[in-house]
């Protein structure tokens, strides 16, 4: 159901981002990037943090958001306003990796534990990267499997 | 242009290079695309290129035709030796080598670093359809790589002392593009990444490049029929086999220069029929991933770190992407590290990849690594085979000829070994199965695992004997059990399973095949059971026959009256003691006398044993009771049969009774001879297995045991009160041979007492049954509200 996948490096760069609508891939870009500020609020608020994974969960970042529909995605939503409503939802890894969903929400009203489910999933993929030993930390994630997983996640909604 | 005389090496050569150049064969080749790049990979300065194009005519042509080519491709070949180029020295430079080419192109995909000196070949750029270089006979490509890079600084920087050698690869299939690398069998022979095109036709009668070095270079030359070169290598090199070339088996290439281009030809066609799966490791590229593997890693089990592993594979001048993604998908646990198997696929894959395979999207199922595990195990028992099937193509590398169709023959050989790496894959399945079926096997075996479970499965089946019994006896019977006959229909009524009563009637041949049991198993309650459940189809034959046949019954009996008092050690322990200590002290004589005396207790023992059962534990309760009911029939049978002392003068009696098979009565009149038994250890365990084996002889004990149990009465719990009637009818059960011989009365009081005990144990069993329907109840209450609480669980 995610609309968008990203995962932003510790340096705050993005590794790997993917969004569904590949249009507006520059509005997720934007997105994501305004969602790192949350991220990195959260995280410093919980200060020494113990690590766990409820603590990498971040749960919803923004509640909603408007997101503007463009003719190709209109969908027949209730609100005009705002048609597509979406969650950005946060996860951070041990090693200050982030991972910033945006789901919309206009389907799937809450399922935190399907969130964390996908967030579980990307980090075990992110974890199966990182063994790669031609991976280097710090590039573009190219992974394939990476790739077809991200891709069973996005799918999923459309 | 001059004429152009060619040797016939040099014809084949040259014709197969245009061949390779020819792509569209339109009989001209174009000066682009790979006559360009065979130019250039004949490393001769640009101006030098440009003047044997112009020798040649093809700038005047603009193309190259077939003599153009020729002649360019002399003019090269001279202009490599060193000669001027000339046009009058196509023809008069003699014995002019083969032109050199090596391989430029593709580096970027089958560049293998020097390091690595795998002989990745030839591209899949390639046609597949090139004839195997002319013969001068060698396209060793040792030689030819060795020769090569000499010359020139190959790209490649090969390690010549690089151990990785270019990994073999057999050109499984169909792919005609695969080029199977030829390994050096020398090793170290430095790999060339081999750009397809430029077909590396090692120069002929060079030395092997067995060294490092020239492997890269030869790596070119591996060019033509992939297959069909590697055939030819095949030949000579043992190391190449029919499927993985070793272009480092230099001085095998002679011999497979010496290869017609037609029999490669028909080699290529029989390769590519002969494996299926392009993915399929052959047994010698896997000898050489696994000598790889020892480089890195010399424990086979053990792992390859990922840090290695990532030195090692980067050699292969594969781009990081892709070996990122043959990692991926070579790493089938994600662990990091490559075991044996997981390296060999990923080799396996970076050399597909080399020859221009592209990566899979998911791991091949010949490479998996469970696949592979299995084929490791053949492989270790093919490599002798291998070897000799290698030996024998290096053999024959003389002989041209024979040392095709030798080929052709290994490579079925070889072809069936690869069979075996899935029949591997089946074997495991069936190893998989083979364990399944062990696994069913056990719970198959019979009692001697299972002791306890057969007590619980013994209540239905005792119950069932009973009830036979019961019916059985009650025809039989006549005066004393017709009265008898009516309490237990009224019983058997009331509960389906008119334990007591049943075990009355059926304890009679119950008690007969629990002896037999006794003598087969006397230890397990539950053999007794079974054989009791046997028996009570044959029961009938065995009511009627006389007492028991003088078995081991005594023994039995014995370690039937151990068992029981392991059984009962739980809820009797002193008791039976006590049980037993108490039949001896009863004189059989008196139990007319004391018949009454029993009956007026039965009932209140049989409201004890009731109440007993019901508070007490049902399952031991019942089991034990059954099994003492079974144990009375045996030991009364057993007693009877063996002891003859006044129970013996109980024996007429009992039979009689017996015949009325109310082990109730029989029960009864146990009870009153019960003090005079004797055994009342033997008894105990009769008890056990007297309501489970009917017998003749059986009753008589139960009587007295009964007896005996009525004078326990007093003495023994609630809890004990049960098995104390069963030991005290065990107990009677040993009195009753000194019983036998008594008066009629006797037995016919005895009788009513075994009647009355059976119509106490019935209305026992009735309740212990409505027990356990109680608890099936709650029980089901229970699941009920558990399921009722699961959905909520779920939300």
């Amino acid at each position: 159901m995610a609309v968008c996948v990203a995962v932003i490096a510790k340096e705050n760069y993005p590794l790997y981002i993917r969004s569904i609508p590949t249009e507006n891939e520059l509005k997720f870009h934007y997105m994501v990037h305004t969602s790192l500020d949350v991220v990195d609020e959260k995280i410093s608020a919980m200060g020494k943090a113990l690590v766990d994974q409820r603590e990498l969960y971040l749960g919803l970042l923004y509640p909603t958001e408007d997101y503007k529909v463009y003719p190709s995605h209109q969908s027949p939503c209730v609100e005009s306003t705002f048609p597509n409503q979406l969650c950005r939802y946060g996860y951070v890894t041990n090693s200050k990796v982030k991972f910033v969903m945006v789901v919309d929400s206009s389907n799937t009203a809450l399922r935190d534990n399907e969130i964390r489910s996908m967030f579980r999933k990307l980090h075990n993929s992110y974890t199966d990267v990182m063994c790669n030993p031609f991976y280097n930390p710090g590039d573009r994630i190219h992974s394939r499997a990476f790739d077809s997983m991200v891709t069973s996640m996005m799918i999923q909604v459309c | 242009m001059e004429g152009l005389t060619l040797s016939d090496a040099e014809q084949k050569y040259y014709s197969d290079l245009f061949s390779y150049c020819d792509i569209e064969s339109t009989k001209k080749v174009a000066a682009n695309g790979r006559v360009l790049e065979l130019f250039r990979a004949a490393q001769l300065p640009n101006d030098v290129v440009l003047q044997i194009m112009e020798l040649c005519g093809a700038t005047r042509l603009g193309y190259f035709g077939r003599s153009q080519f020729y002649i360019a491709l002399k003019l090269v070949a001279v202009a490599q030796s060193g000669f001027p180029l000339r046009v009058e020295s196509i023809n008069t430079v003699k014995d002019l080598p083969l032109p050199r080419f090596v391989a430029s192109k593709n580096e970027q995909e089958s560049r293998h670093a020097a390091s690595y000196s795998s002989d990745s070949e030839n591209q899949g750029s390639y046609s597949g359809v090139i004839p195997p270089p002319p013969g001068r006979g060698q396209v060793k490509k040792g030689s030819v790589s060795h020769d090569t890079v000499q010359p020139r600084t190959s790209a490649d920087q090969q390690e010549p002392a690089s151990p990785v050698v270019s990994p073999q690869q057999s050109p499984p299939t169909s792919p005609h593009t695969w080029r199977k690398h030829s390994r050096h069998p020398s090793g170290g022979n430095s790999e060339r990444p081999l750009a397809g095109p430029g077909p590396f036709w090692s120069p002929f009668g060079e030395a092997q490049s067995g060294s490092s070095a020239g492997d890269a270079v030869w790596s070119g030359h591996s060019p033509p029929p992939p297959q069909e070169t590697w055939v030819s290598f095949a030949d000579t090199p043992p190391t190449s086999t029919l499927l993985t070339m070793h272009p480092a088996s230099v001085q095998d290439q002679t011999t497979v220069r010496t290869v017609a281009s037609a029999t490669a030809a028909n080699e290529i066609r029989r390769q590519s029929s002969s494996y299926d799966d392009p993915w399929k490791i052959t047994d010698e590229q896997r000898q050489y991933y696994v000598n790889q593997f020892k480089t890195i890693q010399p424990d086979l089990n053990g792992f390859i770190p990922g840090s290695a592993a990532k030195e090692f594979f980067t050699k292969s001048k594969l781009p990081i992407l892709e070996l990122s993604h043959i990692w991926e998908l070579s790493d089938f646990d994600k662990d990091g590290a490559l075991t044996l198997d997981e390296f060999c696929a990923a080799f396996h894959l970076v050399v597909a990849r080399k020859n221009g395979y592209d990566l899979p999207e998911k791991l091949p199922e010949s490479l998996m690594p469970k696949l592979i595990d299995l084929e490791d195990s053949a492989d270790v028992g093919d490599q002798p085979g291998e070897v000799g099937y290698s030996g024998s193509p290096a053999e024959a590398p003389p002989s041209k000829s024979p040392s095709m169709p030798s080929l052709n023959q290994t490579w079925p050989e070889l072809n069936q070994s690869s069979e075996q790496w899935e029949t591997f894959s089946e074997r495991s399945s069936s190893s998989q199965t083979l364990t399944q079926f062990d696994s069913n096997i056990a719970p198959a075996d019979p009692d001697t695992a299972i002791v306890h479970p057969v007590p619980i499965r013994m209540t239905p089946s005792k119950i069932h004997m009973q009830e036979m019994e019961l019916k059985r006896t009650g025809s039989d019977h006549t005066n004393p059990t017709s009265p008898l006959l009516v309490k237990t229909s009224d019983l058997s009524e009331e509960s389906k399973i008119n334990s007591s009563v049943k075990f009355a009637s059926g304890n009679t041949v119950d008690g007969y095949s629990s002896s037999d049991s006794f003598t087969s198993d006397p230890e397990q309650i539950g053999n007794n059971v079974t054989h009791q459940r046997s028996h009570s189809g044959t029961s009938p034959d065995n009511t009627a026959p006389p007492p028991p046949p003088p078995r081991p019954q005594p023994s039995h009996s014995r370690s039937s009256s151990l068992d029981m008092n392991r059984t009962f050690a739980v809820t009797t322990g002193q008791q039976q003691a006590g049980v037993v200590a108490h039949p001896p002290a009863v004189p059989p004589r008196p139990q007319p006398s004391q018949a009454p005396g029993p009956v007026v207790h039965r009932p209140v023992d049989a409201d004890g044993l009731i109440t007993h059962t019901s508070t007490s534990p049902q399952q031991i309760p019942e089991q034990p009771n059954f099994a003492d009911f079974s144990q009375f029939e045996v030991f009364a049978a057993s007693n009877v049969n063996e002891e003859q002392d006044d129970e013996a003068e109980k024996h007429p009696e009992v039979l009689p009774v017996e015949k009325a098979s109310d082990p109730a009565s029989s029960l009864r009149v146990a009870k009153t001879d019960s003090k005079i038994e004797e055994k009342t250890a033997a008894s105990v365990p009769a008890n056990v297995s007297k309501g489970t084996t009917p017998l003749a002889p059986p009753p008589k004990p139960v009587r007295r045991r009964l007896k005996s149990e009525d004078e326990l009465r007093p003495e023994v719990d609630e809890h004990t009160q049960k098995t104390g009637v069963l030991a005290a009818v065990l107990a009677s059960q040993p009195s009753i041979p000194r019983s036998v011989g008594k008066d009629k009365k006797a037995i016919q009081a005895s009788i009513r007492r075994n009647k009355e005990t059976n119509t106490v144990l019935a209305r026992l069993n009735s309740e212990l049954q409505q027990q356990l329907k109680d608890v099936l109840e709650e029980r089901i209450s229970l699941e009920v509200q558990l399921e009722q609480l699961r959905p909520f669980s779920h939300l």
